[in-house]
């Protein structure tokens, strides 16, 4: 551990409906641990995925500030966040959100065409990400042609082809059977202790949780308890 | 890949709905190629420019009724008409009923003098037609079309009139000369052949012309002119009217004008319609994408790209199915058009005029979608199902 590679201080966020306001976080503090694994629990509706698009900059807090190693990405403009996801985090979702017109290497490819790599480049880097998942025979199948627990591997390596040091994971296993959920969660666990992938990953299931380092339980947009996983 | 991999694939994705917004651009643009070259055509033909040294006399009823030759006479001697000329049309056509040719019946002398100034015409060739009644003049341009020559024999045809001589609706001619203009930009004009010849072997309507142009002294009043015509038959069966050639022929260009812009306003109206359906249809399928979009977005892609991908998207489309329309109106206009009316073809600028279409039916049906898609919200956009 290096210090902390996110930090949110005093972060509120709330929406407005119509004439009511719901506040989903108020004063919300958090620090992740630059290589760490977190894994969020908690009802629906409680916050998760709000606090991980928080997180991952896909969304601004109303009040607070929340850094990034260090550096503030709450006030960034919303092409200046766009530049940062690009280079600086990975994202895994739970239906995979793969681009079903294209096959397993070029969705892997697509956050490499926001760089200023040659094709050649590229195309290693592809073939390598798709080795590091396991899917090196499959590099030209379309989703469509690929299980659940493959599609969700060419997630990972399109997550960790530009080489982010944060993962943000939306129930990474949330559409998989119990055999294949494990693959994926040994796979992300890899990343995070031979790659030094700081991971962050929500999640409904206690089995997967348990790969964590640290659970943090959040209910009504505030963390109950915060516990090492077992 | 790169982006146009991108656009290219996602136009793709729904085979049967592309194919069937090309097919209904590819429809638009060949409508569009095929009325820009007809107008093309029609303009050509009609461009006669005119002069106001000449005047026009037609039947006052209108130009298709025809009138005494006895009138010809009578007209020769209003002060200051140099020379008068009648005209007759012919219907013709060579070997089909689509090779339409504009073709008049004319006496001979007082014609080319009164088109001194338009026609040139070599002095052997001029005096053999003079001549010989049974001969005709080509313009240059059918000449080279059909490959005829001087000297040639030449039977043509008549959708109107027929021949009671062959007892049928052919005549027989021999080509005694060609008729270049005088300027590059004259129009060809017709071939012409002897209003005798015509009069002495038609079936019906002998001794009528259908129109009788006269040159008239320099310096001379043209209204005064046309006045003194149509007052000589004032109250008589066969009323004149008198015009400035120049005017006669705005005046028919005015009609055909309204009749271009009836099918212009109609085929417009298609235009309009296609360009509605394909936007819509494109609104459409973007909004299918919102999630996708909202994963590149998630992925980095700025606000921009995704602008530029998706209206990169509607000009493909747009240049994929307008392009072959245009190459089909093309062929089109060569096979059956320019049969039908010389003079009509796909120019340049009407090709250029088509790409400029499809690009901003391209932008037009694009932008929509392309801003919907620039503005999804992320995290909205994620949680679609």
């Amino acid at each position: 551990m290096v210090g902390p590679i996110i930090q949110f201080s005093n972060v509120s966020k709330r929406f407005v409906k119509g004439k009511e306001t719901i506040t989903i976080f108020d004063h919300l503090d958090l620090s992740i641990q630059a290589g760490d694994f977190v894994a969020i629990m908690g009802p629906s509706g409680s916050g998760k995925t709000t606090l991980l698009n928080l997180m991952g900059g896909l969304d601004q807090a109303t009040e607070g500030q929340i850094t990034f190693n260090g550096a503030a990405i709450s006030g960034l403009s919303e092409g200046q966040l766009a530049a940062w996801r690009a280079v600086n985090v990975g994202f895994i979702f739970q239906f995979y959100n793969l681009m079903p017109m294209l096959t397993a290497e070029r969705n892997v490819e697509l956050p490499l065409l926001l760089t200023k790599l040659s094709g050649a480049e590229r195309r290693q880097r592809v073939q390598a990400a798709l080795a590091l998942v396991g899917l090196r025979e499959r590099t030209g199948h379309y989703p469509r042609e690929m299980s659940g627990g493959q599609q969700q591997r060419v997630a990972i390596a399109r997550g960790i082809i530009s080489d982010p040091k944060l993962l943000v994971c939306d129930e990474p296993t949330g559409d998989l059977d119990r055999a294949t959920a494990d693959e994926v969660l040994l796979m992300l666990q890899t990343l995070n202790q031979e790659m030094g992938k700081t991971i962050v990953m929500v999640t409904h299931d206690p089995a997967a949780a348990k790969y964590a380092h640290r659970i943090l339980h959040l209910d009504k947009g505030a963390f109950t308890d915060r516990e090492l996983a077992a | 890949m790169n982006d146009f991999y991108l656009m290219r694939k996602n136009l793709s994705r729904k085979k049967l709905r592309a194919i069937l917004m090309l097919v209904a651009i590819f429809i638009a643009f060949l409508i569009f190629g095929v009325l820009a070259s007809f107008q093309h055509g029609f303009n050509a033909g009609t461009g006669l420019g005119g002069t106001d040294s000449r005047l026009i006399t037609v039947s006052k009823i209108n130009f298709t009724q025809s009138l005494p030759v006895a009138h010809i006479a009578r007209i020769a001697g209003v002060d200051g008409v140099e020379t008068v000329a009648m005209a007759n049309w012919f219907g013709g056509y060579y070997q089909e009923p689509s090779n339409l040719l504009a073709m008049y019946a004319v006496d001979p002398e007082p014609y080319l003098k009164a088109y001194r100034d338009a026609y040139v015409i070599a002095p052997a060739e001029r005096a053999a037609f003079l001549a010989d009644r049974g001969s005709l003049l080509v313009p240059e341009g059918l000449a080279n079309k059909y490959g005829w020559k001087v000297g040639d024999s030449l039977p043509l045809l008549s959708n109107i009139f027929s021949n009671k001589t062959t007892n049928s609706h052919r005549w027989d001619f021999t080509i005694a000369g060609i008729i270049h203009t005088a300027h590059p930009d004259d129009p060809q004009g017709a071939i012409l052949f002897h209003h005798a010849y015509f009069d002495e072997t038609v079936t019906f309507g002998r001794d009528k012309f259908n129109w009788a142009v006269e040159r008239i002294a320099p310096g001379a009043d043209g209204d005064r002119i046309a006045g003194a015509i149509d007052l000589l038959f004032a109250n008589s069966p066969s009323e004149t009217a008198t015009q400035q050639e120049k005017a006669f022929n705005r005046a028919f260009l005015a009609q055909i004008g309204n009749i271009a812009l009836i099918v212009t306003l109609v085929v417009s109206a298609a235009f309009c319609t296609i360009l509605m359906i394909v936007g819509n249809t494109m609104i459409m399928a973007i909004r299918e994408r919102t999630k996708e979009i909202a994963v590149l977005k998630t992925l980095g892609f700025s606000r921009g790209r995704i602008l530029r991908l998706v209206l990169g998207e509607a000009l493909l489309l747009a240049l994929l199915g307008g392009v072959p329309g245009l190459l089909l109106a093309v062929v089109v206009d060569k096979v059956a058009l320019a049969k039908l009316l010389p003079g009509s073809t796909m120019t340049w600028p009407i090709s250029l005029t088509g790409i400029g279409f499809m690009l901003a039916f391209g932008l037009v049906t694009g932008l929509a979608p392309a801003l919907n898609a620039m503005r999804i919200n992320i995290a909205a956009g994620l949680a679609r199902f």
